[in-house]
């Protein structure tokens, strides 16, 4: 008798496929190391707490998401990581050595789209590059591989201002990513994208990252993006911002978006579901019925 | 219609000519139908024949009362009666008089020896323009720059200067001229003090614009802080500060009509006084104009230029242009399917 018919399939079930992907991603080296961040930010008449006490381990090669309500301190988070924003308590070690300040070794993508208006497609593309002291010719060929990757080599001479933000937000990633860095952090890069254009460039960066050697955070709060995206979903629990869970997610891969119905996919989106939103049925009796008499009788 | 009064929608580019056109026309018109029909203003009467009164005389100009009086009390006494037509103040030359006036200003030769031709002034002004302009810009513009971009360097000028700025340029007149001599150094160096301290400020307050989010973007690409002073800040704040440089301009050229008196007078205003001297009004009308026109086209020649300059800030593709983006624009859709990136890798 097969009792486990009867239970509902747990987020904990791997397929001894997915299992052996983690036990080999466990045992890849650690890229980045965050030791008890805190962040505390002064407000008037007092302090916001937007981290406490968060710890995590980024495998090379790893692709993690990390999801939570909003204003649970991912932003913060991910801000600390690059170096933009100094940590209250704590340290972010990347390839053991201490984080000071921003550098070329995290990319970054940002939800708005930070592409140097001034500059064409190409030349925002090398701008990384150039910093680093390649001369021009040699960051024009590096840029034109990039741009190539990301399916946009006819717009090099474009400006930014000429493109959709689909397209601003894939320069944005051949950008950051002709650093070579060892990490992109991605701050929900495709949160203004319309449904159609953020399923694709989902698909999009899972293929770049599966062609090219590295490591991504990727910061969301859509759990579909997040469950379609990641090996593993580090959960934030907000107010104080603490680590909730590390969730490791047993979709196989390669991924592809008809698995969004299936069972793994589902017991994973319910146990996210439980850990982001615990309350949300006891605010539902909480909040007045309002009746909209005719509003609601006129749709009959 | 009432599209045209959608608020903050551009009208239709036949509109906009149009209006173009009208924000000139309009005071053209009215200005002509004060001078050329009589019933709208003409107070004044300008003698013809004197007829019976003394005092007047052919061309003479007159109020309209005074002349009613004069001609009732001539006739009354038995004597001719004068004429004469309505005319306006002297000191509102009718249009087509001082459209020859700027044709002619041009042609006649000065009227006393050692005066100077009317371009001749009109550069001597436009050059005194150029170097305040120029002195102001080399100074103003690095110190703004920096202000706008270290907050160290703007505690250290900004209260200054915003003191300074508020002493207006012509005080220091008097002072110029002790110090810098009676000829053109005076004369620049108020241009200089009239528009270096507002330049510092206007030229710090483009910069601190910048989009702090590309200042970030920058530091996540490697950029060290010299280069995100010139690689972004400055790049970024170009056109702005372009524009910035055309109104203040502007504000340089309203400096120069009192330089000009400081010292020995010279240039356009030494010739606007002179001619107001001579009471020939309608060239005064036509070197007033002429600064306008100077003024006027050098805005638009920069702003065609800027416009040029700076592609990004402004792109209107060509019709051709757009089609083809439009082209590519769908053919991203095809490119962005999902098996391409990962045949890319297999070949
Ligand atoms: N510069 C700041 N000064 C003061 N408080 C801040 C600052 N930045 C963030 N916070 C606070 O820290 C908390 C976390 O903010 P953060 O932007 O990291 O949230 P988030 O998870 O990214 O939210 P969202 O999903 O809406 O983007 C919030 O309560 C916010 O008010
Ligand atoms: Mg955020």
């Amino acid at each position: 008798m097969d009792t486990t018919f009867f239970m509902p399939p747990s987020y904990l079930d791997q397929s001894e496929a997915v299992a052996e992907r983690f036990r080999r991603l466990r045992a890849r080296p650690v890229v980045m190391d965050v030791r008890s961040l805190g962040k505390v930010f002064p407000t008037t008449g007092g302090q916001t707490v937007a981290l406490h006490d968060v710890s995590f381990q980024v495998h090379r090669r790893e692709f993690m998401c990390v999801i939570g309500a909003s204003g649970c301190g991912k932003s913060t988070l991910v801000r600390i990581l690059a170096g933009l924003e100094v940590p209250t308590s704590g340290s972010v070690l990347v390839d053991g050595a201490e984080v000071r300040g921003p550098g070329a070794d995290r990319g970054m993508v940002f939800q708005g789209y930070t592409l140097f208006p001034w500059l064409t497609v190409k030349k925002n593309v090398m701008f990384g590059p150039m910093q680093r002291g390649l001369s021009e010719s040699a960051a024009d060929v590096e840029a034109r591989q990039w741009l190539a990757l990301v399916g946009l080599e006819a717009f090099a001479d474009h400006f930014p201002v000429q493109l959709s933000g689909g397209m601003k937000q894939r320069v944005a990633i051949a950008r950051a990513l002709a650093n070579n860095p060892r990490i992109l952090l991605m701050d929900e890069p495709f949160g203004a994208l319309d449904a159609q254009t953020r399923a694709q460039m989902q698909h999009y960066l899972l293929q770049i990252w599966k062609n090219v050697d590295v490591t991504i955070v990727f910061i969301t709060h859509d759990l579909d993006e997040a469950i379609y995206l990641a090996d593993r979903i580090l959960v934030l629990k907000a107010h104080p911002g603490e680590v909730r869970e590390m969730i490791e997610v047993p979709v196989p891969r390669p991924r592809l978006p008809s698995q969004f119905g299936g069972t793994e996919f589902g017991a994973v989106r319910s146990r996210l579901e439980e850990l982001i939103h615990p309350k949300s049925e006891a605010m539902l009796d909480e909040l007045p019925m309002i009746r909209l008499a005719q509003a609601g009788d006129d749709v009959e | 219609m009432r599209d045209l009064f959608a608020i903050r929608k551009e009208l239709p580019p036949a509109w906009n000519r149009i209006l173009g056109v009208a924000a000139f026309a309009l005071p053209l018109l009215a200005w002509c139908v004060v001078s050329y029909v009589p019933a709208v203003w003409h107070p004044l009467v300008k003698i013809d024949k004197p007829g019976g009164v003394s005092w007047f005389s052919p061309g003479l100009l007159v109020d309209k009362p005074v002349f009613r009086e004069e001609s009732a009390r001539a006739v009354a006494a038995g004597r001719a009666r004068p004429t004469g037509e309505p005319a306006n103040p002297i000191f509102l030359p009718a249009p087509d008089k001082v459209a020859r006036a700027l044709y002619t200003a041009f042609t006649t030769p000065p009227r006393l020896q050692g005066e100077q031709w009317l371009y001749q002034s009109l550069w001597e002004s436009i050059k005194t323009i150029i170097y305040g302009f120029a002195i102001s810009s080399a100074i103003g513009v690095p110190l703004g720059v920096l202000c706008g971009s270290y907050a160290f360097w703007s505690r250290l000028t900004e209260p200054f200067v915003d003191f300074v700025r508020y002493m207006p340029a012509p005080a220091f007149g008097a002072l110029s001229v002790a110090v810098l001599g009676i000829y053109d150094a005076p004369k620049v160096a108020i241009i200089v003090i009239g528009t270096l301290f507002q330049q510092i400020l206007v030229v710090s307050n483009t910069v601190r614009k910048v989009d702090p989010a590309l200042l970030e973007a920058a530091q996540t690409l490697g950029a060290s802080r010299r280069s995100l002073l010139l690689h972004v800040i400055v790049p970024w704040s170009l056109p702005d500060l372009y524009n910035d440089m055309r109104i203040l301009l502007g504000w340089a050229w309203t400096y120069l009509i009192v330089a000009e008196v400081i010292g020995v007078s010279s240039g356009i205003t030494f010739f606007i006084n002179q001619q107001a001297k001579y009471r020939m009004f309608e060239n005064v009308y036509a070197a007033i104009l002429i600064i306008g026109f100077i003024g006027l086209g050098t805005d638009q020649v920069l702003g065609f230029l800027g416009r040029r300059i700076f592609p990004w800030k402004n792109p209107r593709p060509s019709r051709f242009r757009r089609f083809m983006l439009e082209l590519f624009t769908t053919a991203r859709t095809i490119d962005a399917s999902p098996s391409e990136p990962s045949e890319r890798s297999a070949a």
